[in-house]
């Protein structure tokens, strides 16, 4: 089991990770805002987030000055829980799953930021609570009588559940917030991930029976028709979700359900 | 005689239950007490949607035998207590094994996509341990599916408003009230010893605040950080269960550690490849000759040893956890035998897992999760090379001692306030963070049934112990919580002064990293008593050096030094709980082997590990424990109770031999995989 401290000692010493990281101390201390780099030593296979844990370990400058290790958040480390994502190298992704052979073949400095579309807690640590909320205002869940026995769910085809499960996936990580030209400082837009839940329940049969409660909360503002069609999103989903086809189907409900509602009046 | 309301206290306040963590097993509980109308407040160190569970790749046992092969709960039960070489209570398995077809289904009714049949059924795999397709799953993300279910259930009870005894709802008061980025503290205890409360800080303004409430759930998982890298996630430190043991909660069976076989090597975590990789048709192999050096995809089937079903033949890959990794151990280490690495001319402790066999558009609609983290960190394409693989930290079998109540069938009462509670009154534990359901070896794709059952009892036995409280935790002098509150600040003031002018100190992280490789290497898959004699020093020479450490962090928010610190000390205390308990059991019994000590020892061993705090680097294991719960005294020894499955002799070469009532037939994998391409 010591296999990999071996291969850690093998590798060559010299080699170091150059990381560029911005740093702020709390929300309300905007003017702590700085970039502090760090050189860390290499490891084989290394990722972003080890090269943070050994700035937890030797937390010192490359001016040599001891400072605070970096505060960041992870959980998984297997791109499945969402918490790690950050800016790197300008890109918005997971750092769990950023890989530092291909970040900085040759030593190149990584650069680290804290996403911008949600505000600082301190250092790489956000506050994304605006999400959890937003899955509140478009009740992403199914209605269900109760946990007690009551058989099986609906039949699904295999078709519809290779459908729906990769919709499933969504990790309510942020990327495709942050990579939203229309989620912004003057917008109150609920983004890509919030839709794509939408479209999610509704396929359902039973999530289907509340279909339209759902689509009225993208109906209001904010919703579904702020969305400009930039794909960025789509891009940046580090679950590959095809959020472009969710917020299409979902924005032709609403217009549906928009003309059938003029009908009944 | 019970309190006035069960919806206010005396004082008017609404009456709170709180349960710490939301995985599978705290948010399970949460639902169970909602819709028995209990208010709770849910403490989580993360979004319970970022939970550990999210990790979870393989799936869920329940048999619903759809597939015609004679499976059933009795089976189920005799197979886990079997794989669990007879150290887990019979009671609670069968409890679980029979609720598990309900419990897929309430899954399934929430909107789990589990995967499917032509004709629309819930599809099932096999897992170790058995000859049965038992599993349903979601692709490889099983558990991030069913967790996102569960936490979706629990977000529409948090826009719900709490009722009072006619059914009107009470303005502001929220059915849950969530308390994310919080870490639990400890328990707050009465002048009885009955928990009333607990104490956790704010983990962005550091802000230490008490929660009294009527009961305490602990359902804060598994605690395999302690050995440095796991194929857990980074919080599960184990830290809330470490702290209530120190505050006299008993801490059963910590000696059994599951090593899965199966993990990719790395610097920060060893990721696990589910064994669902095995049940869908992997093969585990290494080249017959141990020189040679050819790439693995030409190195013809006749030069390839794969010694699983070699020394295994009635299971094969699918043999339980302990057996695979034990097997793996002794060909890579002792026969260094493992795979060669053609530049440094040595042989790695690595061994084939190999599913290229397989075709592609199959393994994508079942594996693709787990295949891309393995393509992802390691970089090659598993479906077309054979995957590199470990054993890696897996699992706690031990965790928190927990009572449960036998109704007349031997199965568990549902409603007994015992289910689940620990030793301590008011506090209850569930989930990985308990000790019950799998023995000295934990099955696959039983610990989430596990959660969500032990939810499902959970919740009704806190549900009818609020409801004989004689008082409300609220009507109780308000000093208790005080001095809960003051006794953890100076704590936490404690950690961040520590050593702070002295120089030559010691840094958190560092020493963790020494503790966790000495219990890697020293305390897993095979174990000396010698050698853990040397771990238990080494751990008392830490307690020592823990003293000088130094919290490289004084910031007034989000200080996770002073975080981590904590944790660390917390670690140290279940390190030891977990080496003494290994140095104690002088036998071999599933995950737990000595090979000075290779049999099981029945007469002397079948009986569960009870570990009392004694003080600082002291533990007492007793032999009997008492409580008293809703004015009754209950006594309780470490005797396991093996009523409905007769101990017997683990022996998987031969098929059949885990439950009486198997088939004894291997299904034919060709065939099966055929229908469904
Ligand atoms: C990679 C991997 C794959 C697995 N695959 C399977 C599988 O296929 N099938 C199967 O049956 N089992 C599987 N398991 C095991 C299973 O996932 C876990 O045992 C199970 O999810 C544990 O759930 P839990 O609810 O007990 O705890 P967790 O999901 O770990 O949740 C713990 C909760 O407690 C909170 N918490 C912890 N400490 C504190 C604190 N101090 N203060 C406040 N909150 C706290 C956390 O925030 C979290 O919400 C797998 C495990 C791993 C590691
Ligand atoms: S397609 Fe819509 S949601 Fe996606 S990035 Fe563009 S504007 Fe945002
Ligand atoms: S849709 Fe994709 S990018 Fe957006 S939150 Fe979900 S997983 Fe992240
Ligand atoms: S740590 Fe979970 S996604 Fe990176």
């Amino acid at each position: 089991m010591a296999d990999t401290e071996k291969s850690a000692k093998e590798a060559t010493p010299s080699r170091l990770v150059h990381l560029k990281i911005r740093r702020q101390d709390a929300a309300d201390k905007p003017d702590s805002k700085r970039w502090e780099e760090f050189k860390v030593p290499y490891l084989p296979n290394m990722n972003v987030i080890s090269a943070l844990q050994q700035v937890q370990k030797f937390p010192k400058t490359t001016d040599g000055k001891e400072v605070a290790p970096v505060c960041w958040e992870a959980v998984c480390l297997e791109e499945v829980c969402g918490a790690c994502s950050m800016v790197i190298n300008g890109r918005v992704r997971q750092a769990c799953s950023a890989l530092v052979d291909q970040l900085a073949p040759n030593g190149e400095p990584i650069t680290i930021e804290p996403m911008s579309k949600f505000p600082v807690v301190r250092d790489l640590v956000v506050d994304r609570a605006r999400m959890f909320n937003d899955l509140k205002r478009v009740k992403a869940w199914i209605d269900l009588d109760g946990t007690h026995e009551l058989g099986p769910g609906p039949r699904e085809s295999q078709e519809q559940q290779q459908e729906r499960y990769p919709l499933s996936r969504c990790m309510t990580c942020g990327c495709c917030l942050e990579a939203c030209p229309q989620v912004n400082d003057s917008s109150n837009f609920i983004g890509p991930a919030a839709i794509n839940q939408v479209r999610l329940f509704n396929m359902h049969p039973s999530g289907a029976m509340h279909k339209n409660q759902r689509l009225d909360a993208l109906m209001a503002e904010g919703g579904v028709a702020d969305c400009g069609k930039a794909q960025n999103c789509v891009e940046v989903c580090p679950k590959e979700i095809p959020l472009v086809d969710s917020i299409s189907v979902v924005a032709r409900d609403t217009t549906k359900r928009l003309l059938f509602g003029w009908l009944l009046k | 005689m019970a309190a006035k309301s069960t919806i206010y206290s005396e004082g008017g306040k609404v009456r709170r239950v709180v349960v710490v963590g939301g995985g599978l097993a705290g948010l399970m509980t949460v639902i169970k007490l909602c819709e028995a109308k209990v208010p709770v407040d849910l403490l989580s160190l993360v979004p319970v949607k970022r939970s550990h569970s999210v990790c979870a790749q393989g799936g869920i046992n329940a048999s619903v035998n759809t597939k015609g092969e004679g499976d059933s709960p009795q089976v189920h039960l005799e197979e886990t207590a079997y794989g669990g070489d007879f150290l887990a209570d019979q009671p609670p398995i069968k409890g679980m094994a029979e609720a598990a077809p309900g419990i897929v289904f309430m899954l399934d009714r929430m909107g789990v996509p589990f995967n499917r049949t032509p004709e629309g059924l819930l599809d099932f795999r096999r897992f170790g341990g058995t000859l049965f397709h038992r599993t349903a799953f979601a692709g490889a993300t099983t558990g991030q599916q069913l967790l996102y279910a569960l936490d979706e259930q629990v977000r529409r009870f948090e826009t719900m408003d709490v009722t009072d005894e006619h059914g009107v709802a009470i303005p502001g008061e929220k059915l849950v009230r969530k308390f994310e980025f919080w870490d639990f503290l400890s328990a707050v205890l009465d002048d009885s010893g009955t928990c009333v409360g607990c104490v956790a800080q704010d983990m962005k303004t550091m802000q230490i605040k008490s929660f009294p409430a009527d009961a305490v759930v602990l359902a804060t998982g598994g605690n395999g950080i302690i050995f440095g890298r796991a194929t857990l996630s980074v919080i599960c430190t184990g830290t809330a269960a470490a702290s209530v043991y120190q505050q006299g909660a008993c801490y059963a069976n910590g000696e059994f550690i599951q090593v899965h076989p199966t993990a990719i090597p790395g610097a920060d975590k060893l990721r696990l490849i589910s064994e669902s990789a095995r049940g869908e048709g992997g093969r585990v192999w290494v080249p017959k000759d141990k020189k040679d050096a050819r790439h693995p995809r030409e190195i013809p089937e006749k030069d390839r040893d794969y010694f699983l079903e070699r020394m295994y033949p009635g299971y094969g890959n699918l043999v339980p956890r302990d057996i695979a990794s034990r097997a793996i151990f002794k060909t890579c280490f002792h026969e260094g035998r493992g795979i060669l690495n053609s530049k440094t001319g040595k042989n790695e402790n690595e061994v084939y897992l190999d599913l290229t066999h397989k075709d592609e558009s199959f393994l994508r609609s079942k594996l693709a999760g787990i295949l891309e983290i393995y393509e992802k960190f390691a970089g090659t394409d598993p479906y077309k090379n054979p995957m590199k693989v470990f054993p890696a930290v897996h699992y706690s079998m031990g965790g928190l001692w927990v009572d449960y109540e036998k109704d007349a069938r031997g199965s568990l009462k549902t409603g007994s306030p015992r289910n689940h509670s620990t030793n301590i009154a008011g506090l209850y534990a569930v989930g990985e963070s308990d000790f019950a359901y799998h023995g000295a070896n934990r099955l696959g794709a039983n610990s989430l049934l596990s959660c969500i059952y032990g939810g499902m009892a959970t919740g009704p036995s806190v549900a009818t112990y609020r409801k004989n409280l004689e008082k409300s935790a609220l009507d109780l002098p308000r000093s208790i919580f005080e001095k809960a509150e003051k006794r953890e600040q100076e704590k936490y003031e404690g950690i961040l002064k520590m050593n702070q002018d002295k120089s030559n100190t010691e840094n958190p992280y560092r020493l963790h990293q020494e503790l966790g490789d000495t219990m890697l290497r020293d305390c897993t898959i095979e174990r000396d008593n010698k050698t853990l004699d040397k771990v238990l020093e080494k751990i008392t020479e830490l307690d020592e050096r823990a003293k000088n450490i130094k919290c490289p962090d004084d910031s007034p928010r989000t200080n996770q030094g002073a975080q981590f610190t904590r944790h660390f000390q917390n670690m140290l205390v279940l390190a030891r709980v977990v080496a003494q308990g290994a140095r104690n059991r002088d036998e071999s019994r599933g995950a737990h082997y000595k090979p000075a000590f290779e049999k099981r020892n029945d007469a002397d061993w079948m009986r569960t590990t009870l570990a009392m705090h004694k003080g600082v680097g002291k533990v007492e294991y007793v032999r009997q424990l008492s409580y008293t719960i809703g004015g009754k005294s209950i006594e309780r020894t470490d005797a396991v109770d093996v009523s409905l499955v007769a101990p017997r002799e683990r022996k998987y070469e031969q098929a059949g031999a885990a439950s009486a009532a198997a088939t004894g037939k291997l299904p034919d994998n060709k065939t099966q995989d055929a229908q469904k391409a």
